[in-house]
């Protein structure tokens, strides 16, 4: 590795979690919370089922990298008319 | 007149509307592959049903980033034709050429049946020979078929006349028993506010001999031929004034 500028050695990882916006149907959470509650867990509320996306990043530093993302997000990752998404960056991608 | 019909990966639907093109309306059917950037001058370009790259992350997220959708983008602007059939749909609404996007349906099961659906304007090339309300039974078939929007942008769509076809009853009541996927507002198709971009989730393209059921989506399909045999007469649109029921 070791790129121009101020590398991590050890790569990032971009954590990103994309879920059904308040309000937005979501008939697989529905689905999930029916199935817990026949299981026997009816403390189980409103259930959401999003997904989770995990991007090893290289040649990036860290500030770089949050608003790359971010911009990943806004043009693929998540559809804003339907979908929040939350982003994490963290050290150590291996 | 000329029809293009795009095949993503994953298409299924193509063959169908260029059969539909070129066998029953007698028209040219033009074949364009996703990495096409010229449309070879269509009148109207078709994205078809399927399940373009496999529906992964979202259906239509990955295709709406093809090189043909630059074109397409670019014949929408310029006013040209563009319709959208279920995955098409899909895509136009990922692409943000339409309003609003589809999820998955209510009721979590894949539909597949005849439906009707009641024609809320005449006001679009697609359903220029159409009455507003008339009815018209198409199939659909689909698993993320729900129409969604925020609040401001449906009533919008209202406000504009932008809501082009509606599940409805026998009776042409849009009621939500015959909602088939828990759309809001019963909508199964809009347009753009230029009106010449259409998406809707029901096949026009599977309905189009009475032999199998139905041949009312030929409507669709001879409204694009009157509205550009209109349109190059030199004619202009009048409001239509046909009450709904």
């Amino acid at each position: 590795m070791g790129g121009p500028t101020s590398v991590q050695a050890t790569g990032l990882l971009a954590r990103v979690t994309v879920t059904p916006k308040r309000g937005i149907l979501d008939p697989q959470g529905k689905a999930v919370q029916q199935s817990l509650h026949a299981l026997g867990f009816p403390e189980v509320g409103e259930v959401r089922v999003g997904k989770y996306v995990e991007l090893r990043l290289r040649d990036v530093d860290r500030a770089a990298a949050t608003s790359r993302v971010q911009a990943m997000c806004e043009q693929l990752l998540a559809n804003g008319v339907i979908e929040d998404f939350r982003l994490e960056i963290v050290e150590g991608a291996g | 007149m000329r029809w293009g019909v795009v095949t993503f990966p994953g298409s299924n639907d193509d063959r169908d509307m260029l059969r539909v093109a070129e066998r029953v309306l007698g028209d040219d059917g033009v074949v364009l592959w996703h990495k096409d950037t010229d449309l070879q001058g269509v009148d109207c370009v078709v994205l078809p049903g399927g399940f373009s790259y496999g529906d992964y992350l979202r259906c239509g997220a990955i295709a709406r980033f093809s090189p043909v959708m630059g074109a397409v983008a670019r014949h929408a602007a310029a006013g040209g034709c563009v319709l959208g059939i279920c995955n098409g749909f899909q895509i136009l609404c990922e692409a943000g050429l339409l309003p609003g996007a589809l999820v998955g349906n209510r009721g979590r099961k894949f539909v597949c049946e005849v439906v009707t659906v009641r024609v809320e304007t005449s006001e679009t090339p697609f359903t220029y020979g159409c009455r507003r309300g008339e009815l018209l039974d198409i199939p659909i078939k689909h698993g993320e078929g729900c129409y969604v929007a925020d609040e401001a942008t449906i009533a919008a769509l209202e406000a504009n006349g932008q809501v082009v076809f509606r599940y409805a009853d026998r009776a042409g009541r849009s009621v939500p028993e015959v909602n088939p996927n828990g759309s809001l507002a019963n909508i199964a198709g809009v347009c753009n506010p230029g009106r010449n971009v259409v998406g809707l989730m029901p096949h026009p393209e599977h309905a189009v001999d009475r032999l199998v059921g139905s041949e009312d989506g030929l409507k669709l399909f001879r409204s694009v031929q009157a509205w550009l045999g209109m349109r190059q007469a030199g004619g202009r649109r009048e409001p239509t004034v046909v009450p709904g029921p």
